[in-house]
C-alpha cells in the first residue's frame, strides 16, 4: 500500500516518472527527466551537508563498480555515493581481476551477477561496452565512461555545477565553451547533449585536427541540437559565461594530431590573459585530472571563479541521485 | 473534492487548537518543545500548531520540516514518487522533545521512517506524535499522542486531507479507492 495514496493527486505537482533501468548515455534523457535528476541532487547535497552524510535508501542493494580504466575521482566518487546510500559496495579494478587472464566482458558480468550484484557501474575503454553489459546483466547498468562515446554522470554533474553558478539556474542563451581535445572526449560528447537540451549557446573549440566529427555533428543538427564549432579560441572565449577545459589525452592521442604540448599550451591553453575576453563572471571548469600548464594554467585552476573542486563534490551528490533513481526503477519493474 | 466530507474548515481549526493545548499540557509547559512536520501536509499543520501555541502561551516554538523519502522501506515507490520535497531542521535536536506532525496516520510506516530520519540528526529526549486524522490499520506498533479525529475506515477507502497552504481549502474527505473492488488486496 503506497504511503502517498492518501494525498490527493491534484495537490502534488505531477511527478516525473523515472522509468530508466539503465543509464548508458544522456542523449535519451528529456529535459523534465534532467530536471528531476537536478532536484534529487539538491536533496543529496543536503544529505552530504549533515553531520552523518548517510541515508538508508539503498540498504540491501548491492552495487559493483567495475572499472577497466584507471580512475581516481569517478571510481571513488561512485563508491562514496553508493556507501552514503547504505548500499553494499564491491569495487573491482579490472587489472587485478581475471580480466588479466583473458576473461571476457560477458563472462565477467555474468559472474558479478551470480555474486549478487543488483547494480553495475562500469567504465570501459571500448565505446558501447556498457550496452553489451546491459544486455546480459539482470540488474541496472550505469555507464561510468565508455571509450570516446559517453560519460553521463560527468555531464550531469557539470550541468548541476553550471546551474548552481548561473543566476536563476538557467542556461538558456548562455555562452558555454568546451575547449580542448574534444575528439577523444566522452565528456565533451555527453556535455553536448545535456547543454544543448538546456538551451545553452554551446561552442566547441580546439585545434582543427581535434575537431573532426564535431563539425559533421554540428552541421547535421542531429536531434535538433545546434552548436558552434571553431578553432578560433579568441572568438570562442569572447563574452563566454562558462569555459570547460579538457585534458589533452596523451594516452589516446595518435601521433601527429598535435605538434607538441608546448604549442598547444601556447595556442589554446586557458590562461588568465585569454580569459580576459570572457565575461568577468565566467565560470571555469575541468573534469580532471588536469595537466596544469598545458590545457589550463595553474593560476586559473585555483582562481575564485574556478569550480573544479566543487565539480568533484557535486559529483558525489549527482551519483547518489542516479543510483537512487535507477534503484527505484528496477524495483518498480520487479513489482512492489 | 468528491468524497464524503468528515471535517470542515472549522473542525480542523478547533482540532488544531485543542492539539496545541494538549501538547503544552503533556509537556507541562513549553521548555524543550520543537515541532517537526512531515512533508508535505504535516508542515503547514506544524506551523498552525506553533501559531496557536504562540497565541495562548506567548512562546515561539521552533518548527522544522522532515522529508522521509530516503527512509522509506519500499524502493518501488521511487519510480512513482521520485520528487523529494526537502528536509529543513535548522536547530539542534539533541535533548529536545520533538512533536512529529502529520496529516493522516495509517500503517505507521511513515512515522517509523520519520523516527529513523530524526535519529540521524541527533538524540532527542523524546519523540511524540500529533496527527490530524487517525484512520486505523496500523502495521507497526506505533500510536499517536494527539489526534484531531479518529476515523475508522476500510482499506477500500482513501482519506484525503486538503489544507489552505497546499490545496487552497481546508477539508478532510473519505473516498472509495479508485479501482477498489470488494476483497481486493492492499499491500
Amino acid at each position: 500500500m503506497s504511503i502517498g495514496a492518501d494525498r490527493p493527486e491534484g495537490a502534488i505537482p505531477a511527478p516525473v516518472h523515472w522509468a530508466h533501468r539503465h543509464l548508458l548515455d544522456v542523449d535519451g534523457l528529456t529535459p523534465p527527466e534532467i530536471d528531476l535528476i537536478m532536484k534529487t541532487t539538491d536533496e543529496m547535497r543536503d544529505v552530504l551537508a549533515r553531520p552523518i552524510p548517510k541515508v538508508p535508501a539503498l540498504r540491501g542493494v548491492s552495487v559493483t563498480i567495475l572499472f577497466y580504466e584507471a580512475s581516481t575521482r569517478t571510481r571513488v566518487s561512485f563508491e562514496v555515493a553508493a556507501k552514503n546510500l547504505s548500499a553494499d559496495v564491491v569495487n573491482i579494478a579490472a587489472a587485478s581481476s581475471s580480466v588479466s587472464k583473458g576473461e571476457s566482458l560477458v563472462d565477467t558480468v555474468r559472474t558479478i551477477e551470480a555474486l549478487g550484484a543488483d547494480m553495475l557501474v562500469m567504465r570501459h575503454p571500448v565505446s558501447g561496452a556498457p550496452y553489451l553489459a546491459a544486455e546480459v546483466f539482470g540488474g541496472s547498468v550505469l555507464n561510468g565512461g565508455d571509450g570516446w562515446h559517453a560519460h553521463p554522470s560527468q555531464a550531469l554533474l557539470d550541468l548541476y555545477t553550471i546551474r548552481s553558478r548561473l543566476p536563476g539556474g538557467s542556461l538558456q542563451g548562455r555562452k558555454i565553451v568546451i575547449l580542448g581535445d574534444v575528439l577523444h572526449s566522452r565528456v565533451a560528447r555527453s556535455n553536448v547533449w545535456t547543454l544543448t537540451a538546456m538551451g545553452a549557446d554551446l561552442w566547441i573549440c580546439g585545434p582543427t585536427t581535434l575537431l573532426r566529427g564535431f563539425e559533421a555533428w554540428a552541421s547535421c543538427g542531429a536531434a535538433g541540437r545546434r552548436f558552434t564549432v571553431t578553432s578560433d579560441v579568441d572568438a570562442a572565449l569572447r563574452d563566454a559565461d562558462v569555459v570547460m577545459a579538457l585534458r589533452i589525452q596523451k594516452e589516446r592521442m595518435a601521433s601527429g594530431l598535435l605538434p607538441s604540448l608546448r604549442e598547444y599550451a601556447a595556442r589554446y591553453g586557458l590562461t588568465k590573459t585569454r580569459l580576459r575576453a570572457a565575461n568577468p563572471d565566467c565560470v571555469v571548469m575541468h573534469p580532471g585530472p588536469m595537466n596544469e600548464g598545458v590545457e589550463i594554467a595553474a593560476d586559473v585552476a585555483v582562481a575564485p571563479r574556478s569550480v573544479i573542486t566543487t565539480q568533484v563534490t557535486n559529483g558525489v551528490a549527482v551519483r547518489m541521485a542516479l543510483l537512487y533513481l535507477l534503484a527505484g526503477a528496477r524495483h518498480a519493474e520487479g513489482g512492489s | 473534492m468528491t468524497g464524503r466530507r468528515i471535517m470542515a474548515a472549522e473542525d480542523i481549526r478547533r482540532a488544531t487548537i485543542r492539539i496545541s493545548h494538549e501538547i503544552v499540557e503533556k509537556q507541562a509547559g513549553t521548555d524543550g518543545l520543537v515541532l517537526v512536520g512531515i512533508q508535505r501536509r504535516g508542515v503547514p499543520l506544524a506551523h498552525r500548531i506553533a501559531d496557536a501555541i504562540r497565541e495562548h502561551e506567548g512562546v515561539e516554538i521552533p518548527v522544522g520540516a522532515l522529508d522521509i523519502t530516503f527512509y522509506r522501506d519500499d524502493l518501488s515507490l521511487v519510480a512513482q514518487q521520485p520528487i523529494v520535497k526537502g528536509t529543513e531542521i535548522g536547530f539542534d535536536i539533541n535533548g529536545s522533545t520533538i512533536v512529529l506532525v502529520d496529516d493522516v496516520l495509517y500503517t505507521g510506516r511513515t512515522i517509523r521512517a520519520a523516527m529513523d530520519a530524526l535519529i540521524d540528526y541527533g538524540r532527542p529526549q523524546a519523540i511524540r506524535l500529533a496527527v490530524l486524522v487517525d484512520r486505523g490499520h496500523r502495521e507497526l506498533p506505533i500510536r499517536a499522542d494527539h489526534v484531531g479525529k479518529n476515523v475508522p475506515t476500510s482499506r477500500e477507502e482513501v482519506v484525503k486531507v486538503a489544507l489552505e497552504e497546499t490545496d487552497g481549502e481546508d477539508a478532510v474527505e473519505i473516498e472509495r479507492r479508485p479501482g477498489a473492488t470488494a476483497g481486493s488486496a492492499v499491500a
